[in-house]
């Protein structure tokens, strides 16, 4: 019994430790870059001290501030034509059957599951084929694309949890298919279609391999913008952007975490 | 009425077929011709791009990137692995705490975090800074734009990816099962071999297949730690496009891609009943 309870404390301080160093690993890229953005030394390699100057830098840098413009606009309309077509999407194939049904299922979520440097090669061969020129337009076309397949496989797992007999029900007194989608169905998968959304948006806004292909010689986003100052001589305003767009993550994953809870509640 | 319902699919029918399957018809297309005078394409039918796969030199790098993105994969089910298994065994609430931990790093930029290695590996960067202090070397020891540093940073990327859909078959896992396994006299190893991993196998499939073939092709890892000296399949595809100017010969490459995540993607399937959507 006492051997037993030795292995068992032996083991819980190993797998304590184990999940310390993992969390550990995966965080100390994270927090170097962050302290380094409030670093005063230019070249960025020895702290030399505290400084906000670097955020101040940034607000004075044009370049920065068109591509976090572009990156907004692509990531907001990308966001709101995919919560459409997915959340519609997902709607349309649990609720019916049609030919070709599995074939869309698995086609529509490709942009997500092919490697990205693949995607983004279809995307920049089709679009020169069709003569679409390179820009806003091609971002969003493209990360429309690929947001789908996040906002469709959320309310499709929403979905199948969902009795359908209570749009039969709205449907039996009386309700138009169109009535009762949007007064039943709708508000019981509003928060799937958020949460969404939500990692849609974190998506798009750090997606750099797939827009890297479409951008055109005027738009740039801000991940295509920073990939090509590292891979230059880095300058040290772009730790604070990169602690920015970090904070901007951060707000986006809380958000969808509250979205979830507050279902969960309302359940 | 069946059908009135399956026109709310059809938006995303059309949207799919004309930027999903079109553009991926056209790589298919464009793979079998010629390379074109302005960087497009012409329009005689060739077999060359294929056959160029086989050459020493480019079947030399398909090896490289095989062989990095079998490593780093084996390196992240070898971190990824106990670290779902500990953390299945922890109390709920300690247990949605370190699930919002790994999803922060799943949703954040992998640039970014590339960018944070780029800070932690150089000369006079953190790691060697330690080992310097402490003593156990005496002069930094290079570490940025090594193939080491390429592995270790597909291998971190990959982790989250690897981590979350083997977790989720952990916690499916039936306490039950290793209880009887434990009444029945098997000791923690045997429940654990044959109780454990066989039920968490899906798992680790989604984790590879999430994992595997995404890993050959994430170019930006490589030339911001490796600095150029590791090309893998990502990097000789992003070079046909943006250097070479070899869209045809880039496509065929690009096929090549498509063709192994469906065969690691059929594989999980057959083996685990999934594909690894389930964790989005």
């Amino acid at each position: 019994m006492r051997a037993n309870n030795r292995g068992g404390r032996a083991g819980r301080a190993v797998s304590d430790l184990w999940l310390i160093l993992v969390l550990a690993f995966l965080y100390l890229p994270i927090v170097m870059v962050v302290a380094f953005s409030f670093n005063q030394s230019k070249n960025g390699v020895l702290w030399t001290g505290f400084t906000t100057e670097w955020y101040r830098a940034l607000f004075e840098n044009r370049a920065i501030a068109e591509a976090l413009v572009s990156s907004l606009t692509v990531a907001l309309v990308s966001c709101a034509l995919s919560a459409v077509l997915g959340t519609l999407g997902a709607v349309g194939l649990a609720r019916a059957r049609f030919k070709g049904k599995g074939a869309l299922q698995n086609v529509a979520v490709l942009p997500i599951m092919l490697p990205e440097v693949a995607v983004g090669l279809a995307f920049m061969t089709f679009f020169s084929l069709l003569g679409v020129p390179f820009g806003r337009l091609t971002l969003i076309l493209a990360h429309t694309t690929f947001c789908i397949p996040y906002v469709l496989l959320n309310v499709q797992a929403r979905l199948q949890g969902l009795d359908p007999a209570l749009e039969e029900a709205a449907r039996d007194l009386g309700a138009s298919p169109q009535r009762a989608f949007f007064t039943v169905t709708l508000p019981l998968i509003l928060p799937a279609v958020l949460s969404g959304v939500l990692l849609a948006f974190a998506m798009s806004l750090d997606d750099m391999v797939i827009s890297f292909f479409v951008t055109g010689p005027e738009t740039t986003t801000l991940p295509v913008y920073i990939f090509g100052k590292l891979k230059t001589n880095v300058p040290p305003s772009i730790n604070a952007l990169c602690s920015l767009m970090l904070g901007a993550t951060l707000a986006v994953v809380a958000l969808s975490r509250l979205v979830r809870r507050g279902a969960e509640k309302g359940r | 009425m069946r059908g009135k319902r399956g026109l709310s699919a059809l938006p995303l029918c059309l949207w799919t077929c004309a930027f999903v399957f079109l553009p991926l018809l056209y790589v298919l297309f464009i793979s079998f011709l010629e390379k074109g005078e302005y960087f497009g394409v012409s329009r005689v039918f060739t077999l060359d791009n294929y056959a160029r796969l086989f050459s020493p030199l480019y079947a030399g790098i398909l090896l490289n990137s095989l062989k990095i993105a079998l490593e780093s994969t084996l390196l992240s089910l070898l971190i990824g692995y106990p670290f779902a298994w500990f953390m299945a065994n922890k109390p709920p609430k300690t247990r949605s705490l370190i699930m919002v931990l790994i999803v922060i790093p799943f949703w954040t930029s992998a640039l970014m975090r590339t960018y944070g290695w780029m800070i932690l590996l150089r000369n006079r960067g953190l790691i060697n800074a330690a080992l310097m202090a402490l003593g156990v070397i005496e002069k930094p020891i290079r570490m940025l734009n090594t193939s080491g540093a390429v592995l270790l940073g597909t291998a971190y990327s990959m982790l989250p990816f690897m981590i979350l859909p083997i977790y989720s078959s952990m916690e499916k896992l039936d306490p039950a099962l290793r209880e009887a396994a434990r009444d029945l006299g098997a000791g923690p190893l045997r429940s654990f071999l044959s109780v454990v991993l066989p039920e968490t196998l899906p798992g680790v499939m989604s984790g590879l297949a999430m994992t595997f073939v995404p890993s050959t092709g994430m170019f930006f890892i490589s030339d911001l730690l490796g600095g150029g000296t590791n090309m893998l399949l990502g990097n000789l595809i992003n070079n046909q496009l943006t250097v070479s100017r070899d869209w045809p010969f880039g496509a065929a490459l690009s096929i090549l891609m498509v063709g192994m995540t469906f065969c690691v993607m059929s594989l999980c399937r057959r083996v685990g009943g999934t594909d690894g959507t389930e964790v989005f």
